[in-house]
């Protein structure tokens, strides 16, 4: 095949390829908005005065964070079944896998925000006489978003990128697709390379956005 | 939710063969620790090059380093993974390619080493780099008025206190690299999780399987973590904060 690329088959499977594009970024959006939010509240948690309920937020923190992504899925497609009773499908298993993994690593992002927030903010909150759900919604978490907004995005960067591990239990995602699509055309090859243009192409452009998000944040506190 | 546990099964011998699924497991693990070591080696090594090279008066040097860092960042680890392993030999001259085929010793282990270390390299180029831009402008200077040529500056002035500088987060970097480890069992490496996904339809002990290997990455991530704590305590830089908080 040296010398021999082939890349008219792109063009023919590129509706197969958008199939499996969807589902990555289906997979992305899911677990961005189920992690950010579940890592909110794990975030508060963790912050929460009351003990036990911060020991209990920062072992499952510390446990997803030091377990390979690759064995996390495993986990959860094998377990899931056994206390279900019924297979799950690869493709909900790694929408439930990733919002649950992904909401670990926000988490930390979400508690670096809320501590980021200046103390004279808190107390002016409760001086107002909000409770403390009112100070979090209204004071708090709006300035932690605002404030963590590049790194969250950096962190959806990196998801982006992990989607592509499905493949240890075979959803449907872009790579999988590119696989597929390699073998029906014999151009595996071809579809290595086209599948990587892609990914590195929206991964690019998503960390300029970030740059110019970080530049027109900097100094404006 | 009826499952039938069986903590004997590590002992027991593999369907067609004369080892024990803990033989299995072990091999796993040893190929997961020379993968992770020597990628580190070689991202390491790397890394401190380019994160230097990010931080030279050379546009030329700058831009390529960038480049780099950029390719190597902005595709998924699996992805980079596949294009080693199945798009790289098309690309060599075609005895070369045919050669690595078919006849490369451990070719598996050699490309996932290499994938792992350039991936990991961009980024420890990245801290490096932070750790020289985060010293005074003015040390650089002072190097350079004492006579010391650019190389001699780096290397007697910026690096040792900038390199001392990254260990923390070099920390993490070196518990990513044994977790990411992971991803080269889709080229066939025998680590860790493919002996485990070997052994869970081999065994049908699931559970029992996952359980043991999650372990024993915990233990690769808690040595790592504990390896770098040593070096961070030797290599505290006297009179910074840390240094201070440690001594009272």
């Amino acid at each position: 095949m040296h010398g021999d690329f082939d890349f008219s088959v792109l063009v023919d499977s590129l509706p197969f390829l958008w199939t499996g594009l969807q589902f990555t970024l289906k997979l992305t959006a899911v677990a961005m908005l189920g992690g950010i939010a579940l890592g909110t509240l794990l975030a508060l948690a963790r912050l929460s005065p009351i003990a036990p309920l911060a020991r209990a937020a920062s072992w499952y923190v510390n446990i997803m964070r030091s377990i390979p992504l690759v064995m996390v899925i495993l986990w959860f497609f094998l377990v899931i079944p056994l206390i279900t009773g019924k297979p799950m499908g690869a493709e909900n298993s790694a929408l439930v896998t990733f919002t649950l993994f992904e909401a670990a690593f926000y988490c930390e992002i979400m508690r670096a925000g809320i501590q980021s927030v200046s103390r004279g903010q808190v107390a002016a909150g409760y001086a107002m006489g909000f409770t403390y759900g009112q100070n979090m919604r209204l004071v708090i978490l709006p300035q932690a978003f605002r404030n963590m907004l590049p790194v969250l995005l950096t962190q959806t960067i990196v998801l982006f990128q992990d989607t592509s591990l499905v493949y240890a239990i075979g959803a449907k995602d872009l790579l999988k697709a590119a696989e597929v699509a390699g073998k029906n055309y014999n151009r595996p090859v071809e579809m290595v390379i086209f599948a990587a243009l892609i990914y590195f192409v929206m991964c690019y452009s998503l960390s300029f956005v970030v740059k110019r998000l970080q530049q027109r944040f900097a100094f404006k506190r | 939710m009826n499952y039938h546990w069986n903590w004997g099964i590590f002992l027991e011998q593999v369907k067609g063969g004369d080892e024990t699924y803990l033989n299995w497991l072990l091999t796993g693990f040893g190929w997961t620790v020379a993968v992770s070591l020597s990628a580190w080696v070689m991202a390491l090594a790397l890394g401190i090059l380019l994160g230097v090279l990010r931080t030279v008066p050379s546009r030329a040097l700058v831009a390529a380093a960038t480049a780099w860092v950029e390719l190597f960042r902005n595709i998924p680890l699996l992805v980079q993974m596949f294009l080693w392993f199945f798009v790289m030999p098309e690309l060599l001259p075609a005895d070369w390619g045919l050669w690595v085929k078919q006849e490369m010793p451990a070719k598996e282990f050699f490309t996932a080493t290499i994938c792992l270390g350039l991936f990991t390299s961009s980024r420890v180029a990245e801290q490096v780099r932070a750790g020289i831009q985060a010293l005074p402008g003015g040390q650089l200077m002072a190097g350079l008025a004492m006579g010391l040529t650019l190389p001699q500056t780096y290397r007697h002035v910026l690096l040792p206190t900038a390199l001392r500088m990254v260990v923390p987060p070099l920390t993490s970097e070196f518990m990513n690299v044994f977790k990411n480890s992971s991803v080269a069992f889709a080229i066939g490496v025998m680590e860790l999780t493919f002996q485990a996904k070997q052994m869970q339809e081999d065994s049908e002990q699931g559970i029992e399987t996952f359980l043991a290997v999650t372990l024993l990455y915990f233990i690769c991530a808690f040595s790592a973590n504990r390896v770098m704590a040593v070096i961070e305590r030797r290599t505290r830089i006297p009179g910074t904060a840390a240094d201070v908080a440690a001594q009272s």
